[in-house]
């Protein structure tokens, strides 16, 4: 053990092999964590089904979405109308595949833009501790005390409602919580011996916290962020219902429950159908996000 | 304890007075002068300047900021713009159909929540977990008025075995039982939902803790560690998230009253929205921090009480 | 009398769909009045042999057969109900880690009338009586007044006294203890050993004792069991075994014990012998390994009134309450290629020093010098090149790689970071770095987890010589290893020692290894130096009181040189949160014999 034996094996291996290494490690990483839970690769299928429907709108929409026609009225379910017409004689699966497009879009963009802003305060807090904690922390909980639906409501209904406003609306109550999500890790990677050892060696405190935590909290963040999408789409739907949705006669999912609400004595399958849609979309997100959140809570929790 | 007590009292001070100045904010910085938003486009100049004095926007925002705070202490919120009554009378007129359903929703969602919870860590990766498991997740995926419409739908406009308007006034107990009873039922399982699935993962954890082995060294019935052991440790982490959660259900009470048609703080923010009622809106914000404020308060007490190591602190 | 035989003992667990066989055919027994220590490193199967005496393990994921019998009793053929009479009552058993074992929401005194209730039906009032005087026994001060205050507040020594006492409350003709003592320091470790050695005279008990530490074993057993990956390799008296260990893995496991006072009054450190089972194999006793040679230069490192604290806050505003002095008016210096050990027990701030030298923790106030830089005036810059020169290597190898980098990756960071080289030339120094410490080139695409812990320690030194540093602080850098494990990786230090000429300063609650790799020691106590020289000097004649009574307790792997246990102490180790207008009065230091000080008391 003692001497070093530098011998012509001793080939020094190249970045290249690194990159390979780490992203292989990352992906199998994935894919160990999905198999652990097999429901979260059903979540993750019914999920893409519904992105690839959405993107497909314009192709496989039966009729246009917004073409009214006063002789196909509150029509129920038939061949030509799978899922029946509503009061302005508009095709119901037609609005719902279009809908579908309103509802990700808003989605994902208001939790991508939560999940980095949010992520970015809840890391620099838990990070540097102390009064910028405090303060950067007592801020998140006021905005937390809101219901989200309640804040999100406000700021719409003192914005206007627009898709961006929506947007900005839905991350703002979901700032907070991804701020939440991520300063508990932070603080528990911090005081994981890596980190203090990267001080030891001279390393800056914006490369501990992008090169060192930030891949370590990731998996957490990303969980999260997959439920917190399932939370979005719901909040906007309610919006929508409540009538603070884009503006008609854009098709949304919660703007059609709304509208079938309206009949729902007559014509109940307005306010199924895309109920169904709802459901779908969020609990297949639910399925992913609390599969993948069993397969990695064991390993932040004990050791890799 | 008094310590604790104190320090959180303070705590929820500050985010009162934080909420207060985001939503006082909110209403004057965000683009939008009330007024016009009020009034709508098409108002004149001289309507919208009548307004804004009315409602004290001519004064510098520091003047404004310390009125409204003021205002919120001594029970003074402002008039509603729609009917003209006091915005505080209007909000504790409905305030009790609300915490009525709120508290009848949250019984049911802990009755029902904790023991499915802790029966499904019992029977982990059995069928019975499976089931509770998939129905929880399938419970937290359905917005509320969604779910509120599938029982409408189900149960009152099929069966008839409930009034499709729930007037929240009956008189009887019966009367209001009956009134009650959807609503709650709706929020009920969705709360029940996500109690479930928090009470399974405490339970979950706390069977992995070192201490019920001890206990099984001990030769303790299995029953017993669970009752005795287990129960009141798997009961700390349920109750942060139960007070989280009430946030939520006070939200979904919106939803569940707009669906059943039931007077309340839901049907009051949607009209004050539809009328553009902003002095109404914004104490209704009010009252919400000030519930979601005293609802952590208890949170936090009721740990207190639960956690022997809070007490020492 | 047979109190316990194990017969064939087989046990699977099962992973990922398959069976992995953990136990393979184990048989032994004990008497009762006799102490039968199991001793194996992890993954020995140590464990899993209590907790399938007490049939704790989980059910659907162990296969277990063989026999095991209690007295007359066969307990694998019980039922789990009359299993449940048997645990608590006729078995009683310890764990080892104090902290968790006990239920946070329950009171303590509770928690062991509850063994008095279900197995001697006593009623409440009854068992509290018999509680308390339990709670006398275990030597638990201010009983009454304890019985009913919840875990948290007791110390660990006094939460492993609670588990005793419950453990105890059936008299029960078997006490298992796995690891009891590992998790403690050291005199708490010395009180409790005595105080289960008292209460089995006491009771004729017979004991099964759990441990890893030749020193406990030598200090406790009558009767050794020795086991290797599932396996009984030996079992003897355990004066025989010490004195003629017949198989290759036990004399590996003895050789690599270091014995408190081997080295004698020498002045350098000395290497384990070659730990290799081929050469434990060879019968004749291996010729003892030579000493290091003196290679001290001048002095680097001087440290002068080193003052560090930490405010406690508490209180409905969070103000300042007291303040925990946890480095205290700290002086030493440290040579060019020497090793200068802190040791102390947990909380003596011998960490906080270690971090305080190189500004990890701010400290309050003193003088840091070193390589002529004035580390406490340091500006940024200088700052980056006290730490490329002064390194820092921590306990938990597990913790102390980023498990999402490959490690060849760890390494390369601070090569780049600092500069010292092209990304070619920063990959020709990681797979050098690799190979001196043992390890090869190929490792380097290799992520931690990959890597058993004492490997993972190589990584990490290997990072930390990636900088050319001439001290290196180890901060309880091999505590966490195997024996065997251990003295490979003090082994590994030594080497680059002399090869580098790199100095350490060793942090250690472990004085037997210290002993080993030191050249000269400090004392710490309550966040002083109560005693600093050369190692000798230090160990043998130790003059402060706090040294002596450290050293008493420190078990020797010896069973001639067992000491017979004077009384029972259970004074705890002190706490150094001190009011905030407290000022320590200066105290001097006082010459007992060449460079060997000692604070007056």
């Amino acid at each position: 053990m003692s001497a070093p034996h530098l011998g012509p094996a001793a080939r020094p291996a190249s970045r290249l092999a690194y990159a390979r290494r780490t992203l292989s490690a990352f992906g199998t990483g994935l894919f160990k964590a999905f198999n652990a839970n097999k429901t979260s690769w059903v979540g993750l299928g019914i999920f893409l089904t519904v992105c690839l429907l959405a993107i497909l709108a314009p192709w496989i929409a039966p009729y246009d979405p917004i073409d009214q026609s006063i002789l196909f009225r509150l029509k129920p379910p038939s061949e030509a109308h799978w899922f029946g017409t509503d009061y302005y004689g508009r095709d119901t699966l037609s609005r719902i595949l279009y809908g579908a497009q309103i509802s990700l879009t808003i989605g994902l963009l208001a939790i991508g833009l939560a999940l980095v802003v949010g992520t970015t305060i809840g890391m620099i807090a838990g990070y540097y501790g102390g009064a910028l904690d405090v303060i950067l922390m007592q801020i998140m909980d006021v905005l937390l005390a809101f219901p989200s639906l309640i804040l999100g409501l406000f700021i719409v209904a003192m914005l206007g409602p627009s898709i961006e406003n929506l947007i900005v609306a839905i991350s703002v109550t979901a700032i907070p919580q991804f701020a939440r999500i991520a300063r508990a890790p932070t603080i528990a990677v911090k005081e994981r011996e890596f980190v203090e050892a990267g001080r030891a060696l001279g390393f800056s405190n914006r490369r501990l916290l992008a090169g060192h935590i930030l891949p370590n909290i990731l998996p957490e963040v990303m969980v999260m962020g997959s439920l917190y999408l399932a939370t979005a789409i719901r909040v906007e739907a309610s919006l929508a219902f409540i009538g603070l949705g884009v503006s008609p006669p854009t098709p949304t999912w919660g703007g059609m429950i709304r509208e079938g609400f309206e009949n729902i004595l007559d014509s109940f399958w307005l306010a199924v159908f895309p109920s169904i849609a709802i459901l779908i979309v969020v609990f297949s997100l639910n399925l992913l996000g609390d599969g993948l959140r069993d397969a990695i809570d064991p390993r932040l929790k004990g050791e890799e | 304890m008094t310590a604790f007590i104190l320090k959180r009292l303070g705590f929820a001070c500050v985010t009162l007075f934080g909420v207060l100045t985001v939503v006082f904010f909110i209403v004057r910085v965000l683009p939008g002068d009330p007024a016009l938003i009020i009034l709508g486009d098409q108002a004149s100049q001289a309507s919208i300047e009548s307004l804004r004095a009315r409602l004290g926007l001519d004064q510098p925002m520091i003047v404004q900021y310390f009125e409204f705070l003021g205002g919120v202490i001594v029970g003074d919120w402002g008039n509603s713009l729609v009917s003209g009554r006091p915005v505080i009378d209007e909000v504790l007129n409905v305030l009790p159909a609300t915490i009525e359903l709120t508290l009848v929703s949250l019984v049911i969602g802990t009755v029902l929540g904790i023991p499915l919870g802790i029966w499904s860590a019992l029977r982990r990766n059995k069928f019975t977990d499976y089931v509770i498991r998939i129905t929880s997740l399938l419970g937290l995926s359905l917005p509320a008025f969604v779910s509120g419409i599938l029982l409408l739908i189900a149960f009152a406009i099929q069966l008839r075995w409930f009034p499709v308007i729930s007037s929240g006034r009956g008189t009887t107990f019966a009367d209001r039982a009956s009134d009650l009873a959807l609503p709650a039922i709706n929020l009920g399982l969705i709360m029940a939902a996500y109690i479930t699935r928090v009470a399974r993962s405490a339970m979950l954890e706390v069977l992995n803790q070192d201490y019920v082995r001890t206990a099984e060294a001990k030769g303790l019935a299995f029953a017993v560690i669970v009752w005795r052991h287990c129960l009141r440790n798997a009961l700390i982490p349920v109750v942060t998230v139960v007070g989280l959660y009430l946030g939520y259900l006070i939200g979904n009470s919106v939803l569940t009253e707009i669906v059943f048609n039931r007077p309340g703080l839901g049907k009051l923010i949607v009209g004050a929205l539809n009328q553009r009622d902003y002095t109404m809106l914004q104490g209704m914000m009010v009252i919400y921090t000030l519930i979601v404020v005293l609802v952590n308060l208890v949170t936090d007490l009721v740990y207190g009480l639960i956690d022997p190591r809070i007490k020492y602190q | 009398m047979r109190v316990l035989t194990v017969d064939d003992l087989t046990v699977s667990f099962r992973s990922e769909r398959r069976w992995v066989q953990v136990i393979n055919g184990v048989s032994f027994h004990i008497d009762s009045g006799e102490t039968v220590a199991v001793v194996g490193e992890s993954g020995s199967g140590k464990s899993v042999t209590a907790l399938s005496i007490m049939r704790l393990l989980q059910k659907n994921v162990s296969r277990l057969s063989g026999r095991i019998t209690l007295g007359d009793t066969e307990l694998t053929g019980l039922s789990d109900q009359a299993m449940r009479d048997v645990r608590g009552a006729d078995i009683g058993m310890i764990f080892q880690e104090p902290m968790t074992s006990l239920n946070p929401v329950l009171t303590a005194g509770f928690q062991v009338t509850e063994a008095l209730r279900r197995h001697r039906g006593l009623s409440r009032g009854d068992a509290r009586r018999e509680a308390l005087r339990l709670f006398d026994l275990v030597r638990i001060p201010d009983a009454a007044r304890r019985f009913d205050q919840h875990p948290h507040t007791f110390s660990g020594g006094q939460r492993q006294r609670v588990m005793i006492a419950m453990a105890m409350a059936c008299r029960p003709k078997l006490l298992i203890a796995d690891e009891p003592t590992t998790a403690l320091d050291v005199t708490i470790q010395a009180q409790i050993l005595s105080l289960i050695a008292d209460l089995q005279k006491e009771i004729g008990m017979a004991v099964m004792f759990i441990t890893h530490d030749m020193g406990v074993v030598a200090e406790i057993a009558d009767r050794v069991v020795v086991m290797l990956k599932g396996d009984k390799v030996e079992e003897g008296p355990v004066a025989d075994v010490f004195a003629a260990p017949r198989e290759p893995y036990t004399r590996m496991l003895l050789a690599s014990v270091p014995r408190l006072g081997a080295l004698g009054d020498t002045l350098t450190p000395r290497r384990f012998a070659d730990l290799s089972a081929e050469a434990a194999a060879v019968d004749a006793a291996p010729a003892p390994p030579p000493q290091e040679p003196d290679k001290r230069g001048a002095p680097i490192l001087t440290v002068d009134a080193l003052t560090t604290r930490f405010a406690v806050r508490g209180g409905v505003l969070g103000r300042m309450v007291g303040k925990v002095h946890a480095v205290e008016n700290v002086s030493f210096t440290v040579r060019e290629g020497e090793t200068l050990a802190l040791v102390g027990e947990s909380g003596c701030g011998k960490s906080t020093t270690g971090r305080s030298l190189l500004r990890l923790i701010e400290p309050a106030s003193g003088a840091i010098r070193f390589e002529g830089r004035d580390v406490m005036a340091a500006t940024p810059a200088e700052m980056r090149t006290v730490r490329r020169r002064m390194q820092m290597i921590f306990q938990d190898p597990f913790g102390s790689l980023n498990p999402r980098k490959t490690v060849g990756a760890s390494i390369r960071e601070p090569i780049m970071v600092h500069g010292l080289g092209s990304a070619a030339e920063a990959e020709a120094r990681v797979a050098d770095l690799l190979q001196r410490a043992g390890l090869t080139p190929e490792h380097a695409l290799r992520f931690p987890h990959e890597f058993s812990g004492g490997q993972r320690q190589r990584v990490v030194i290997a990072r930390g010589l990636a900088l050319n540093p001439s001290l290196l602080v180890a901060d309880e850098s091999v505590s966490a290893l195997d024996a065997s494990v251990k003295a490979q990786v003090v082994n590994l230090l030594l080497d680059l020692q002399r090869d580098l000429g790199l100095a350490f300063v060793f942090i250690s609650h472990d004085i037997a290894v210290v002993e080993r790799i030191s050249h000269r020691v400090a004392v710490m106590y309550l966040g002083e130096i109560v005693e600093i020289g050369p190692r000798a000097s230090v160990l043998t004649s130790p003059r402060h009181p706090y040294t002596q009574k450290l050293i008493e307790a420190v078990p020797i792997a010896d069973p001639a040189e067992r000491q017979a246990r004077k009384g029972l102490m259970t004074d705890e180790i002190r706490s150094a949160v001190r009011p905030l207008d407290y000022e320590p009065e200066p105290r001097r230091m006082i010459e007992v014999a060449p460079e060997h000080f000692v604070m007056e008391h």
